[in-house]
């Protein structure tokens, strides 16, 4: 199929370019509605602005006190991350090495869960989060996704470790090297494309997350971006101009993690989904 | 020269051997343990054990606050079923929702996978401005597009005349469900498309070379030889479309919360509202375990279908 350059080629090429340009009018509309006036955006809200107000960023920075937002979401994705990377690679790969019937049903278990809706599990799991202890706190709400992400991530993993050779594993042990040995200096250096994916659907996905924290975080200091955002969009009182520029400083960070890893995320998005 | 070993020692020496089997054993036991455990420990706690509390609570009246729940018996399940018009409509919305949201979804994402797979020089940009919306989550997707169809569409239909734009966007039944499934779809599309990009790659170009001297038109090509190929792409995108459409909960939330006069509710929002605005919770489990079952009834059978067809290659 790698033809020459025609001219259907160029009609595709224009096709693909104005497709691109309405995927992108949505974010048109928030960057330049976020630096007008209130009575200006009432005004006319396809209209470029009059004049560019850096106001509302400013409001909204203190109103919603964003580098604490900011913080609180990026510690909760972080942390999540590093556990659930640590916990389902470990799982995966003594899984996978341990044939039997036991590691198979647990598979299973596993794997079945990713069809349960949040809604099934959230109301019992408030009172499991009280009795523990855990509620409104970070570290609890980090516990909650090492739990909701174990089945994706070890289900990734599981499918990889299979294609990792065995061989290299056992002449370390003849070595003398201890599983934790094997399995953290050999085998999980190896695994880096799959971690790589892992970490990027977590990623996107507890960042972006709104009702775990709004159930789990009262307190105002916890909030994350996606909670401190919601709050300039009461039902009937919309503050348009403030919240569009919480828009934008809410969907900048996770922009700019994906275009500096985006020939990763696709990648990894493909290789996720095929496996 | 081996010494000359009497039965006592033979003995001796085999449960030696015995006892250290069990050592061996025992300590396999453990590393399975160490390597497992977490795992299963956290998923346990913040899934396996409330889906089981919640199977029980959803034959009481637990109002959430209470130490005792009663029970009930299927008395939830009979009135959900019975006297629910709510859930019923909520059901039937997410229904109607999750088949539009399908359809369009996978038709823009396999096309736009289609147009990307030719040879154009703008291909990687526009990969990457197509998968743009999924990186930033359902509800400040929401957010955004409330703006566009309440304010941005209505200024655009002001300077253009144009009737598309001048709809009550949000404010009418059939217009606020076709704007959360053009959300939806804006959303997804180019989630769908990267796994048909990938899936197209794979398909040996010997085979549409061999196609086109035979004289095969586009068209054909893509129905009977790219298409059947690529098949397991398909069972993918649809399970999770599907999925994602059913459990539909930030985006709707956000977008129309729900209304006009409840109309675009969907499962997941009446479920919420059932257990944290009403505090029924124990109608809100029965609700939530109805909603699982419909959720895997569709999503297997689905998988189940679309399997079927598939060739091997």
């Amino acid at each position: 199929m790698r033809n020459k350059y025609t001219i259907g080629t160029l009609g595709l090429e224009v096709v693909g370019i104005v497709v691109g340009l309405i995927f992108l009018i949505p974010f048109y509309f928030v960057l330049i509605n976020s630096v007008k006036s209130f009575s200006e955006i009432l005004l006319n809200a396809a209209a470029l602005p009059k004049e560019v107000l850096f106001a509302n960023y400013m409001k909204v920075w203190e109103v919603i006190n964003f580098p604490r937002a900011f913080w609180n979401s990026l510690t909760i994705t972080v942390f999540s991350n590093i556990g659930l990377v640590v916990i389902s690679s470990m799982a995966a790969w003594k899984m996978v090495r341990t044939p039997g019937k036991f590691s198979k049903i647990l598979f299973i278990i596993f794997v079945s869960a990713m069809v349960i809706p949040f809604q099934t599990v959230m109301i019992p799991l408030m009172k499991v989060g009280g009795t523990l202890g855990i509620m409104n706190s970070i570290p609890g709400l980090v516990f909650m996704y090492f739990g909701f992400g174990v089945p994706l991530s070890l289900f990734l993993y599981h499918g990889f470790v299979k294609t990792v050779p065995i061989e290299i594993e056992e002449s370390a042990r003849i070595d003398g090297c201890s599983s934790f040995g094997v399995f953290w200096r050999i085998v999980f250096p190896l695994l880096k494309p799959i971690t790589v994916t892992v970490i990027i659907l977590n990623t996107l996905w507890i960042w972006n997350d709104f009702l775990l924290p709004l159930l789990v975080l009262q307190d105002p200091n916890l909030k994350t971006i996606p909670l401190a955002t919601s709050s300039f969009f009461a039902q009937y009182t919309k503050q348009w101009d403030m919240g569009l520029a919480a828009l934008m400083m809410g969907i900048t960070p996770v922009i700019i993690f994906f275009l500096f890893l985006q020939k990763h995320i696709i990648k990894g998005i493909a290789a996720g989904s095929i496996k | 020269m081996e010494p000359k070993l009497s039965p006592q020692d033979i003995s001796v020496k085999s449960s030696v051997k015995l006892a250290s089997k069990k050592k061996a054993k025992w300590k396999s036991v453990l590393t399975y343990a160490a390597f497992v455990g977490p795992a299963i420990l956290f998923f346990t706690i913040v899934q396996l054990v409330p889906f089981f509390m919640g199977l029980y609570y959803s034959f009481t009246s637990w109002n959430g606050v209470s130490s005792t729940a009663e029970w009930v018996g299927f008395a939830n399940y009979l009135k959900i079923f019975t006297n629910d018009k709510d859930f019923l409509n909520s059901f039937l919305f997410t229904t109607k929702f999750m088949l539009a949201a399908v359809v369009i979804s996978n038709l823009i994402g396999f096309s736009l996978a289609l147009l990307l797979n030719a040879a154009l020089k703008s291909k990687n940009i526009l990969r990457t401005v197509y998968f743009i919306p999924n990186v930033i989550g359902g509800l400040l997707l929401g957010f955004i597009w409330q703006f566009i169809f309440v304010k941005g569409f209505a200024a655009v239909g002001a300077a253009t005349d144009i009737a598309f734009f001048k709809l009550p966007w949000l404010g009418d039944e059939t217009t606020a469900f076709w704007g959360i499934v053009i959300v939806f779809a804006w959303q997804i599309s180019g989630y769908m498309m990267v796994i048909y990009i990938a899936a197209l790659q794979g398909v040996d170009p010997s085979l549409l070379e061999a196609a086109k001297i035979d004289g095969a038109s586009s068209w054909m090509m893509l129905r009977k030889i790219i298409i059947p190929l690529i098949l397991p792409a398909f069972t993918i995108c649809f399970f999770l479309t599907i999925s994602m459409a059913f459990k539909i909960f930030d985006l709707n939330l956000s977008l129309t919360g729900g209304g006009p006069f409840n109309s675009t509710q969907s499962v997941a929002i009446n479920i919420y509202n059932e257990a944290f605005q009403y505090n029924r919770y124990g109608l809100g489990t029965a609700k939530s375990f109805i909603f699982f079952l419909i959720v895997a009834v569709f999503t297997t059978l689905q998988v189940v279908l679309t399997k079927r067809k598939e060739v091997q290659a």
